[in-house]
Formats: structure tokens, C-alpha cells, sequence
């Protein structure tokens, strides 16, 4: 009974940790007293190392007692009583999120120490700091969320670490436009989450998983949703998870997001970021249960994610990107098994991957510096055989491939042609009419905007000094 | 009879902005005006807030000043402060303090000084107004200022004109009407009718939202912020129509605001210049405020008051943040990237929280307001909801380009410093302040609004127009008992 007192705070603990991280880190930025390197580095790994032990403790005394299932329950944020409206905060420690958030204290720790060394002196180095304790948080406040409003509040930072990140070069436009591309992907996903959950909670009555997937500790719970609830709500839930895991159709973003630095691509990209989605049909899958044809949709779009990425990582010219792909293939796989109803499995698939990825995303840099030195020494590239595909498929079967591996199989040009083209064309069209509206009213032109030029208040650097 | 406010706060926080305008006019020493602007402005607040306090401390719905002499002169609804408009009025008055305090020296020669004060003492007044007519009045003069100061800089001022002229001949025409039909059940269609009219205008509801563009392409950005933030266009709404209105006019309104949410979300995405994007963000975030007035559940209508003060504050700092940028860049272009993050980290950490805010982002002030938002929509509308949804997607979107064009994309190289000035600092991080602790602390806010709310729509059930009509199902003030809301 002793041990069962304990698990409260220790669960408070487990969240708190990271939230203190980055209050301090996020604070000091913003008063423009930012920490030194040194202090940063102290503050992630003494959050880290808390909150790891706490979660530990807590696992430990689960398999100790036997205890399936520990709620944390933390009060309301907002009630309004005579409305029934109660903002409820509750963390789950089960057998899906205990391991989960302890793969993300490890991870990020790992992470954290890697970075102490890849991004020493870098002048980001603390921008880097705040967008990782976003992250942790995020992660950690949705692996542990025990009402669908908590998981989107740790889905959201997650997000926003995410596209702030893969834009950390921010002086090159191009890990700019990456990122951007990375945030409105993530917008789509988490609109159809916010309906998602509106409509699960319109539909239980509640916001917490215990009543959106039924009494029982996880994976037993029995939905309580009718099939065809199932499949709306599901559907919804399905299209934030292809937006967050980089599923098809929304895989165009996951390559562009190599674009931030190695640290950040491991543990977003290869390790966590990209799980959530597949977690999020985990914590939902006696949802998916509800319905087969839902079911079968989760098959579908793993099994072609998983198609899709294995053919194009083969075509990649860089390592992180080719690492995408193949990390890519894997969730494809496990979204898959969730889709069969293979709960355990995918879990296990989860972490081992996600472990794995690391590893492989924290080792490319270093791998290609040995791969040099080993062709620097052989004298010429690399050899190797053909692949049984360059073996059996007709020449211009495998052009074609190429072709569409290359584009990715054309993702981002539909999504550029079809929705970002028509949509900035009606708008601009619309701000068209406008402009000739006031113009008409006011009597002449209207729109001082108009004639801004690029500022040439700024020091233009001299060519042949910039060129020594 | 009215409880009485400790100290007449009202009348002192509506009076210290015009005995400022004689303190500051004729002062030739910059540095000297400026602080004495800056010293009314921060009594002007310190009075609001003593409102404010003392108006909590009452425990009531309404109160009026200590000895109450506005009332002799003009009606007893003149100068009132109630549970809608106690937490507005230290808003107003805190947004004209950051404004005066982060000008920079080098602006303050072009600042129209006299001209805010008077507005401020004016916004103040209308927002302690409950007198139909005395509101409609102060309406009217509010718009002199901007009016003014668009004359002086030699810019068109027709569409400004046309704009705010009719939506007050409007305003005051469909009120003459109410008040020659007195109380009944219904009033005729066309008074209603331009009342709805009056208000879309004044709060920038497509398709008559063009002087909004046009009044910050061409006033000042000070003057078009002051103008528009505080929302007045909202605070008529819930004065003069919502007591009124049947049915039909609050869906006609909601339907007209939330296609100017989406739009203006839209619009706000294809622009190619800073103060054209802020305002349709703002419109857009002010136009999901109207929603909420209008779906008058006691859910619906506590979110739509918590998104006003949520946007109140989070645009407020965005545009004050866009100001001084400004005030260093000119005028901002989001055609090309401007790189001032390395310059400016904390007006850019700034920028960043003030319009995540704005989005309703986690932990910041504007987050449970926009659940409670989309939570009453969806309960009636359900389509209406995930239109909200929607707009607040594409504002996401949009907020983060324009964060990406302003202080990234390349290395901006400056001969002089762009770093903060330690007024700005104090601005900045006063709002960041209440943004981070409404975010966190919601409770208070959202009961505060929950009183106001249901208040308002009690008081829209007792209105002899509604007094013999069939009561509408979602206008109920009861506990919604078919839906249990536990979150």
C-alpha cells in the first residue's frame, strides 16, 4: 500500500519535469536572458533524468503490484458547473504509455547529449533547447493524455517543435519553406483531430479514452461507439494520424523535414514524431475495432505507405532522406498492424524501430565520413550487384519508376496543383476585386501597399569582400 | 436599486484622458509630452482597474460610481460597469498604455498625441455606456479621430467616411424605429434589419469590411490598432441587438461572421504586405468572437466572450509587435524575406506567442476560449463548428508564414541596432504576462465570462420582445441536461 501512495506524485513528477524545462527555458528566452550552453544542457538532463525515474518507478511498481492501469488525476482546468462543462486533466499510465513515455525520456535523453556536441557554439544552440523542452512535453503530456483534449494539447506542441525545427537554419529560405510545409500539413491533421474529438465527444457524452473506448484497461477496452460512429469519428482520427505520422497521401512533408539538424530529424522524424499518429490509433483502437471497413482503411494506408516509401527511399540521393523513407516503410507497416488488430506487436515494432532509427539518424554524419575514407582508400566507388528488380522488370517499367520514386510519387505537384494553386488563385481574386472596389471608392488608387519596395535601408555587402 | 462602485473609477478613468489632452497639448519638449502622456494613460489604467477590482468586490451584475453624477445629466444607463464590460473596460485601457509607452522617440513627433487621448477617453465612455442612445453617440464621435488623423496625413478618407456614416445612420435609424414601436413582441424587419446592418459594418463583416483595409493602409498603425481592437463593433452588438433580436437576426449575424472568418482566414494567407494581414487576421479572429455572441447558449456565448478578451490581448501584442518592426523596417513587405530574427529574438518570441494566441495555441489565453467556442457551435451548428475549425487551421497557417517572412529566410545586416527598446520590452512582456497566465490559470476568466454570459442572455429572455414568444430551445439558460459536457 505503500508503494500505491507513491504512485500519484511520481506520476505528477513524470509530467511536471519536462513542464519545468521549459518554463525556465522558455521564460528566460523570452525576458532575452537566455541560458548559457553549459546550463542548458544541465536543465534537459536533470529534466530528463527526473522524469525517467519516475516513470520507471512507476512501471516498477505496476508489474510489481500487477496494477494494469494507473490514473493520475489532476483536477479540473476550467469547470462550469452548472453547464456540466468540466476541462478535464488526467494522465493514464497503462501498457501502452508507460513504455511509450519511457522510450521518449530515453530518446530525447539521448538526443539531448548528442546535441550537447553536434550543436556546440552554434548560434541557435538555445533556440534548439526551448523547441527540444516543447517537444518533450508535447511527447510526454500525449503519450500519458487521459482525455482526448489532453492529447491534443501535447499533440499541438509537438507540432509546433516539429515545424519550428525543421526550420532551425532559419537564415536559408529553404529550411523556411520546408518548414512551413511541414506546419500546414500539421494544421490539416490537427483540424481533423479538434473535429475528431468534438464529434467523439458529442457522441460519448465525455472526453476521456475510458469512455470513448470503453471500460477496461488498454488494449481490452470494447468500444461504444455504433459502426458507423466508428467510421466517422475514425476517418477523422485517421486522416491527423497520416498527417502526423507522414502516412499517404501526406508523405510529402517527411523528406523536407530532413531539412533541420541531425538531433531534431532522429527524434522527430525517425524515433517519436512519427509514431505519434500510429500511437494515436493505439489509444484508439477499440475504436477502430467498431468498424471493419474502418479497419480495412487503416490496412490500406499503411500497407501503400509502406509500399510507397519502400520504392522511393530506394531512389534517395542522401542519407536523412533515404532514412525517412525507410523509416517511412516501417510505420507504414505498423499502422498496418494496428489496422489488423495486432496491438502488442505493433507496440513492440514501435520501439524497436524507433530505437533502431535513432542509432542509424545519429550515425549518418559519421558514416559518411567512413564511407569516404573507405572509397578514398579502395581508390574508386563502391560496387555492387544488381538487385533482383533490375533483374526482372523491362527497362522502361523501371524508368518509369524511377521517375515516380524521384518525384515522390508526385504527391507534393497534386497537392501544389490542385489545392495550394486554386485556392491562392480564388483568394487573389478575390483581394483583385477588392483592390478595385476601394479604388472606386476612394477615387484613385487606393492601396499604399502597393508600391512597397524591397528595403534599401540594409548594408548591401560588398562583392569582393564578401568573395575574400 | 444600482449598487455604488467604493470611488467613481468610471468617471475618473473616462475624465483623466481629456485632462491629459490639456496636460500634453502645446508641449514642445517631446520627451517631456511623451511622459506625461504616458503618465495620464497609466492612471487611466490604474482607474480601470480600481473599477474593475471594485466592482468584483461587489458581487453583483452591475454597478454604477460613487455618487453617480453622469447620471443627472445624462440617464441613470450612462456611465455603468456590469460583469460584460468589467474586464473590457482596464482592456481598453491597457492597450492605449502599451501603445503610448512602446512609441519610440524618434516617432513620437508624428504620434497623434491629443487625438488618442480623446479616443481613449471616448472608448472608455462607450464601453461604460448602457444608454441605447448615449452609445450610439459615442459610436458616432469615436469615429472623428481616425477620421481626423486620416485628413492630416492628406489620405482619401471617402471610403473611411461612407463606411462609418452609414453603419451610424443605420444604427440610429433602426433604434429610432424600436423605439417608436416600443415594446413588443416583435419589432418590424426593417428595424432589425438595419440594426444587423449597422453592427456588420461596424465590425468588418464581409462584404463591408473594406475601410477596415483601407484605414490601416492609410492611418497610422497606432491609430487603426486603438480603432479596431477593442471591438466595439462586438460591444454594440451585445447592446443594441442582442436584447432585440429575434431568431432569424442572430443566425443571419452568425452566418455573415463566420463566412468573414473563413474569408478573412483566406485572405489573410495571399497577402503581400504586414498591416493588410493583420488586419484580416484580426478580422477573422473578431468575426469567430461574433459567432460565439450569436449562438447565445450559455456555452456558446462564455466562449465567444472569452475569445474577445483572448484576441483583445493576443492582437493587440501582435500589433504591437508588427508596430515596431515597422517603426525600425517601414512598411513591411511579405513578398521577400526579412530576416530580423538575429536582431530582435525577443520581439520575435514575441510575435510567436502573440499570434499562436490569436490561433487559440495550447497555454496561451485564447485556447479554452476557442474550445468553449467550438463546443457550443458544434452543439447547435454542427457544420458551424467545423467551419470555425477551419478558419482557425487557415490562421495557423498564416500566423507562422508571416513569422518565417519577417525574422527569418536570410541574414539581415543593420548599420544600427534593432535590439528592443526597454519600453518595448515592458509592453511585450506585460502582455505576455496575461496571455501565458490566462493560459494557464483559465478558471477565473472563464467564470467571470459565464456570469456575463448567461446574464446576457437572461436579460434577452426578459426583454418584452421575447417576452411572449415561444422560448427557443438553445437560448436556454438551464442546464443543458441531454448533453453532459464532463471533458
Amino acid at each position: 500500500m505503500e508503494f500505491m501512495s507513491l504512485l500519484h506524485p511520481l506520476g505528477v513528477c513524470v509530467v511536471v519535469a519536462p513542464s519545468v524545462l521549459l518554463a525556465v527555458l522558455g521564460v528566460t528566452t523570452l525576458v532575452g536572458r537566455p541560458l548559457g550552453e553549459r546550463s542548458a544542457i544541465r536543465c534537459m538532463q536533470a529534466s530528463v533524468a527526473v522524469g525517467l525515474a519516475c516513470a520507471v518507478s512507476i512501471l516498477g511498481i505496476m508489474l510489481s503490484t500487477g496494477i494494469r492501469e494507473v490514473p493520475i488525476e489532476m483536477g479540473d482546468w476550467v469547470v462550469i458547473e452548472a453547464e456540466h462543462f468540466h476541462f478535464h486533466v488526467k494522465f493514464i499510465f497503462d501498457r501502452l504509455s508507460v513504455p511509450f513515455v519511457i522510450l521518449s525520456f530515453v530518446l530525447c535523453g539521448t538526443i539531448g547529449a548528442f546535441t550537447s556536441r553536434y550543436l556546440h557554439r552554434e548560434s541557435g544552440f538555445g533556440r534548439f533547447c526551448v523547441f527540444y523542452a516543447f517537444f518533450l512535453l508535447g511527447m510526454v503530456v500525449s503519450v500519458l493524455a487521459g482525455t482526448i483534449e489532453t492529447l491534443f494539447f501535447g499533440w499541438e506542441l509537438v507540432g509546433l517543435s516539429s515545424a519550428l525545427l525543421v526550420a532551425y537554419y532559419h537564415e536559408r529560405q529553404n529550411p523556411v519553406r520546408n518548414g512551413i510545409r511541414v506546419w500546414a500539413v500539421y494544421r490539416v491533421a490537427d483540424a481533423a483531430f479538434l473535429i475528431a474529438a468534438l464529434a467523439m465527444h458529442h457522441l460519448t457524452g465525455a472526453g476521456d479514452f475510458e469512455r470513448l473506448t470503453g471500460a477496461g484497461a488498454w488494449p481490452e477496452g470494447v468500444g461504444v461507439l455504433t459502426s458507423n460512429q466508428a467510421l466517422f469519428v475514425g476517418l477523422l482520427l485517421l486522416i491527423a494520424a497520416a498527417g502526423k505520422s507522414a502516412l499517404v497521401p501526406f508523405s510529402g512533408w517527411l523528406p523536407r523535414a530532413m531539412e533541420g539538424p541531425t538531433p531534431s530529424s532522429a527524434i522527430f522524424y525517425g524515433a517519436l514524431s512519427v509514431h505519434l499518429g500510429a500511437f494515436l490509433l493505439l489509444r484508439v483502437g477499440s475504436v477502430l475495432a467498431s468498424s471493419l471497413l474502418l479497419s480495412a482503411a487503416v490496412v490500406v494506408i499503411g500497407v501503400t505507405t509502406a509500399l510507397y516509401a519502400e520504392i522511393t527511399a530506394r531512389v534517395q540521393t542522401d542519407v536523412k532522406s533515404a532514412l525517412a523513407f525507410a523509416s517511412l516503410t516501417q510505420v507504414g507497416i505498423i499502422v498496418a498492424e494496428i489496422g489488423f488488430g495486432f496491438r502488442y506487436l505493433a507496440l513492440v515494432h514501435i520501439i524497436g524501430h524507433a530505437c533502431l532509427r535513432t542509432l542509424q539518424l545519429l550515425r549518418a554524419p559519421s558514416l559518411l565520413r567512413d564511407y569516404n575514407v573507405l572509397e578514398n582508400a579502395i581508390g574508386e566507388h563502391l560496387t555492387r550487384d544488381k538487385t533482383i528488380w533490375e533483374r526482372l522488370l523491362p527497362e522502361s517499367m523501371r524508368s518509369w519508376m524511377f521517375r515516380w520514386a524521384l518525384e515522390r510519387g508526385y504527391f507534393d505537384s497534386f497537392f501544389n496543383e490542385y489545392i495550394v494553386s486554386p485556392f491562392c488563385f480564388v483568394f487573389k481574386t478575390c483581394d483583385a476585386w477588392e483592390r478595385s472596389w476601394t479604388d472606386f471608392l476612394a477615387g484613385g488608387k487606393s492601396r499604399v501597399s502597393d508600391e512597397l519596395a524591397t528595403p534599401s535601408d540594409e548594408l548591401i555587402p560588398d562583392p569582393e569582400f564578401a568573395e575574400s | 436599486m444600482m449598487p455604488e462602485l467604493f470611488v467613481p473609477w468610471l468617471e475618473i478613468a473616462i475624465l483623466l484622458p481629456l485632462a491629459g489632452v490639456l496636460l500634453v497639448f502645446g508641449v514642445r519638449d517631446l520627451e517631456e509630452r511623451m511622459n506625461r502622456a504616458i503618465t495620464v494613460c497609466a492612471l487611466t489604467f490604474l482607474a480601470s482597474v480600481g473599477a474593475w477590482l471594485d466592482f468584483a468586490r461587489l458581487r453583483t451584475f452591475e454597478a454604477h460610481d460613487q455618487w453617480n453624477l453622469a447620471s443627472s445629466v445624462f440617464g441613470p444607463d450612462a456611465v455603468v460597469i456590469d460583469e460584460l464590460s468589467a474586464p473590457l473596460i482596464p482592456l481598453a485601457s491597457l492597450l492605449y498604455l502599451l501603445i503610448v509607452i512602446s512609441t519610440l522617440r524618434t516617432k513620437v513627433r508624428r504620434f497623434p498625441m491629443v487625438l488618442t487621448l480623446i479616443s481613449e477617453s471616448l472608448l472608455l465612455a462607450a464601453l461604460s455606456c448602457r444608454s441605447h442612445w448615449g452609445l450610439i453617440t459615442l459610436l458616432a464621435l469615436q469615429t472623428l479621430p481616425p477620421y481626423l488623423e486620416l485628413k492630416s496625413r492628406g489620405r482619401s478618407t471617402r471610403i473611411f467616411v461612407i463606411h462609418s456614416v452609414l453603419s451610424i445612420a443605420l444604427l440610429a435609424l433602426g433604434w429610432a424605429m424600436i423605439d417608436v414601436e416600443g415594446p413588443k413582441s416583435e419589432h418590424s424587419i426593417w428595424a432589425i434589419g438595419m440594426l444587423i446592418a449597422a453592427v456588420l459594418i461596424r465590425s468588418g463583416c464581409v462584404p463591408v469590411h473594406c475601410w477596415m483595409t483601407d484605414l490601416f493602409e492609410n492611418a497610422s498603425f497606432a491609430t487603426s490598432l486603438l480603432y479596431v481592437t477593442p471591438m466595439v463593433g462586438a460591444y454594440a452588438t451585445v447592446r443594441l441587438v442582442l436584447p432585440v433580436a429575434p431568431d432569424w437576426a442572430l443566425q443571419t449575424i452568425a452566418l455573415v461572421s463566420l463566412i468573414t472568418a473563413v474569408y478573412a482566414a483566406g485572405m489573410a494567407l495571399v497577402q503581400r504586405e504586414a498591416r493588410r494581414f493583420f488586419c484580416y487576421l484580426f478580422l477573422s479572429n473578431s468575426s469567430l468572437v461574433l459567432v460565439g455572441l450569436e449562438i447565445a447558449t450559455p456555452i456558446g456565448l462564455t466562449g465567444g466572450l472569452c475569445v474577445w478578451l483572448s484576441v483583445g490581448m493576443s492582437l493587440a501584442g501582435l500589433g504591437l509587435t508588427l508596430r515596431a518592426l515597422e517603426s525600425r523596417e517601414g512598411r513591411l513587405s511579405l513578398d521577400h524575406y526579412h530576416g530580423l530574427y538575429q536582431h530582435m529574438p525577443s520581439l520575435a518570441a514575441f510575435f510567436l506567442l502573440t499570434a499562436l494566441a490569436s490561433i487559440g495555441f495550447p497555454g496561451t489565453v485564447g485556447f479554452v476560449g476557442a474550445e468553449l467556442l467550438v463546443e457550443g457551435a458544434v452543439g447547435i451548428y454542427p457544420i458551424v463548428g467545423m467551419l470555425v475549425v477551419c478558419a482557425g487551421a487557415l490562421n495557423g497557417i498564416s500566423v507562422l508564414h508571416v513569422y518565417f517572412r519577417l525574422f527569418t529566410g536570410k541574414e539581415h545586416r543593420s548599420a544600427i541596432s534593432l535590439q528592443a527598446h526597454w519600453r518595448e520590452r515592458i509592453a511585450v512582456l506585460a502582455l505576455s504576462v496575461l496571455i501565458l497566465g490566462g493560459g494557464l490559470l483559465p478558471q477565473l476568466g472563464v467564470q467571470s465570462r459565464y456570469h456575463a454570459a448567461t446574464e446576457v442572455i437572461a436579460r434577452r429572455q426578459v426583454t418584452p420582445s421575447h417576452s411572449n414568444e415561444h422560448q427557443s430551445p438553445h437560448v436556454s439558460v438551464l442546464p443543458n441536461s441531454h448533453v453532459n459536457k464532463n471533458r
